[in-house]
């Protein structure tokens, strides 16, 4: 952690609408974070209030020691991969990339040189004549890549910049975008709504939720370790129980007790006393589904439960599970050939398990951020 | 493909003779050795004559309107794309809850009965003490040429994507540099649209120009309507007839140019 780009307490309403709300947070010099939330959650204002287009109600924004908040975006050491790309559409893309160096006022020769090398970078010197209207949509991204980067930004801030392409393209530029950014070592802010890319290309995850910073951790962090239901449920998949501490087991495991079930053993790093409400979060791959009753071992929760609903998907095979009047989603991955066992079936009575460590116990738990889970509905959940 | 049906072709040539009959009529009778418009009594170029050498009173004076129509047009037309290009890009930018009386209020003059526009300008002039001349019709025309400039500017603006402005800021240009090499190059042909329409109008303009011009001041169309009823109407027969022909030419060339522009891009 050097601290080298640094966001305090900034803040930002739209007409009496909290839009950002003191969201403070440090970048490291050459790292990728990635700002992760649905839409409206703030995510791209704060981004426009480092890019300079918008100014933040309060807070202040240091780069390198510099306070850069009442800088205008064409002082700023930073550049912006737009999320319609915004290539002038006027100009080719050789005068694209150049046009940032042309407004720093550095001499033609140089111009050149530097064009060539960023066009060069993103691979489309032969297209240097063109017109934006002319080339591909994963072509005007790489343009404004090459534009944003040629000026040598301390921070490149990068908003959506894959929303517009389809799939397979996305993949191909993402993989595209790490290669850039091991190239020339920029630090880069991703803002996107989109997990995959968040987790498959970041250092460090910013997850934003209703203009607040939910949490800010590296990618599997965020999935092992959600700070709040919203981040469980925004990121994956997973199943919430409400439940209080019941007793301890050692010094570091406590038994809970959930409405309709057997006490279960959870890991307990939030050191809460007996009595203390709480809630767990079990991801769906975390479960294992059998006929038989498992093998009891030291810490292993078991259930006994009855399969709803089967969804065969290939690599894996997601099912719901009632137990005990929950609802529970579980993901099998296959990684034995399927057709010589006897799969499960409806309605069949199912064992499942999971280990005490693979429950977290959630800080923060919202009624609603059970919606943005994949559950089944209402009227068909329990028979 | 044989027995296709010939309506189309009627009604184009019905459209055709409508349109361009009138004109034909005044061509031939610009040769007519007559001073009233009427009988034909043979065929002259005499007309064309007195108007080119400019020897006579009423040529004179039909040449002196001819210039300060020019001019007038010239100046409300550079005054109102000015003007007008700004209003459009307020109404753009600036959203506020005088939004739509902003806006009213710059489209009114559209609507607005040329004679009220007249009558008020006029009494505006009069109450100022500013003696009518050049000066008052140029600010009379400019008045209404800003709105449809405006009007042109704010519809190209419409589907102006405003990020192309952000990102040339974001990129290091400055507020002159995002005019001169981002909104200009982009609006630029809008605005043209709009300074043409302008022009036109102004140009075409009588009853703002009647009540606004001073003695000396007159523009053509209201020396033509003078003409008519005190002078020699086969002379502005001749004077219409090579104003089709410079119309013409202009129309055929910027359409050409046009053509070659739409070609190599596309989509500006």
């Amino acid at each position: 952690m050097d601290g080298f780009i640094e966001l305090r307490g900034i803040r930002k309403r739209f007409q009496g609408v909290p839009a950002v709300n003191d969201a403070s947070l440090t970048l490291n010099r050459g790292e990728v974070f990635s700002l992760l939330g649905p839409s409206g959650c703030g995510k791209t204002t704060l981004l426009r209030i480092l890019g300079g287009f918008e100014t933040p109600d309060a807070g202040r924004i240091i780069i390198n020691g510099q306070d850069i908040t009442d800088l205008p975006p064409n002082k700023r050491p930073i550049n912006t991969v737009f999320q319609n790309y915004a290539l002038f559409p006027h100009l080719c893309l050789w005068d694209n990339v150049g046009f940032g160096l042309k407004m720093a006022g550095k001499p033609r020769k140089f111009i050149d040189q530097e064009v060539e090398r960023m066009l060069d970078l993103v691979d489309l010197l032969d297209h240097a004549d063109k017109k934006p209207h002319q080339i591909s949509g994963g072509q005007k991204q790489r343009v404004a890549i090459a534009r944003a980067l040629i000026n040598k930004p301390q921070l490149l801030l990068l908003d959506e910049p894959l929303a517009a392409l389809d799939l397979k393209l996305r993949q191909r530029m993402l993989l595209e975008l790490d290669r850039i950014h091991d190239e020339v070592g920029i630090t880069f802010l991703y803002v996107t709504h989109d997990q995959g890319e968040a987790m498959s290309l970041s250092d460090r995850i910013a997850v934003m939720n209703q203009g607040r910073i939910e949490q800010i951790a590296r990618p599997m962090e965020v999935y092992e370790a959600p700070s709040s239901s919203f981040v469980a449920a925004f990121i994956g998949d997973t199943n919430f129980f409400k439940a209080h501490v019941s007793g301890s087991v050692g010094e570091d495991y406590s038994t809970l007790a959930i409405e309709g079930v057997p006490s279960v053993l959870a890991y307990n790093d939030k050191k809460l006393q007996r009595g203390q409400q709480v809630y767990l979060s079990i991801r769906p791959e975390k479960f294992r589904i059998q006929r038989e009753k498992p093998a009891p071992t030291e810490h292993l929760n078991m259930l006994k439960g009855k399969v709803l609903d089967i969804i065969y998907l290939g690599s894996n095979t997601k099912f719901r599970v009632e137990c005990g009047g929950h609802v529970l989603m579980i993901t099998q991955q296959h990684a034995r050939f399927m057709l010589d066992t006897t799969p499960l079936t409806w309605e069949e009575e199912v064992w499942v398990s999971w280990n005490a460590d693979d429950g977290y116990m959630l800080q923060r738990y919202e009624e609603a951020d059970a919606r943005l889970l994949d559950l089944p509905n209402e009227e068909e959940s329990v028979p | 493909m044989k027995n296709r049906s010939k309506f189309p072709m009627f009604v184009t040539i019905g459209v055709l003779v409508f349109l361009y009959a009138p004109i034909l009529v005044l061509i031939i009778y610009s040769f007519n050795d007559s001073r009233y418009p009427g009988a034909w009594q043979g065929f002259t170029l005499k007309w064309y004559r007195t108007l080119l050498e400019a020897n006579s009173v009423e040529a004179r004076d039909i040449w002196r309107a001819t210039r300060n129509t020019l001019l007038v047009a010239f100046c409300a037309t550079i005054i109102s794309m000015v003007f007008g290009t700004l209003a459009a890009w307020a109404m753009y930018r600036f959203r506020s809850r005088l939004q739509s009386l902003h806006q009213m209020l710059v489209y009114a003059p559209l609507v607005v009965p040329d004679i009220l526009m007249g009558i008020s300008l006029l009494m505006l002039f009069v109450n100022v003490n500013m003696s009518l001349g050049l000066t008052t019709i140029i600010i009379s025309h400019t008045t209404f040429c800003i709105s449809y400039v405006a009007l042109v500017v704010l519809g190209r603006l419409q589907d102006f994507d405003h990020t192309l402005v952000d990102a040339a800021r974001d990129l290091g240009a400055n507020g002159f540099a995002v005019c001169v090499r981002i909104l200009l190059p982009l609006l630029g042909p809008g605005i043209a649209a709009g300074g043409l329409l302008a022009f036109t109008l102004s140009v075409d303009d009588f009853v703002i120009t009647f009540f606004t011009a001073g003695p000396g001041s007159t523009t053509l169309p209201v020396q033509v309507y003078s003409m008519m009823r005190h002078g020699t109407p086969t002379l502005i027969n001749a004077l219409s007839v090579i104003f089709i022909i410079v119309t013409f030419s202009v129309v055929i060339f910027s359409q050409r140019v046009l053509q070659k522009r739409d070609n190599s891009h596309p989509h500006i």
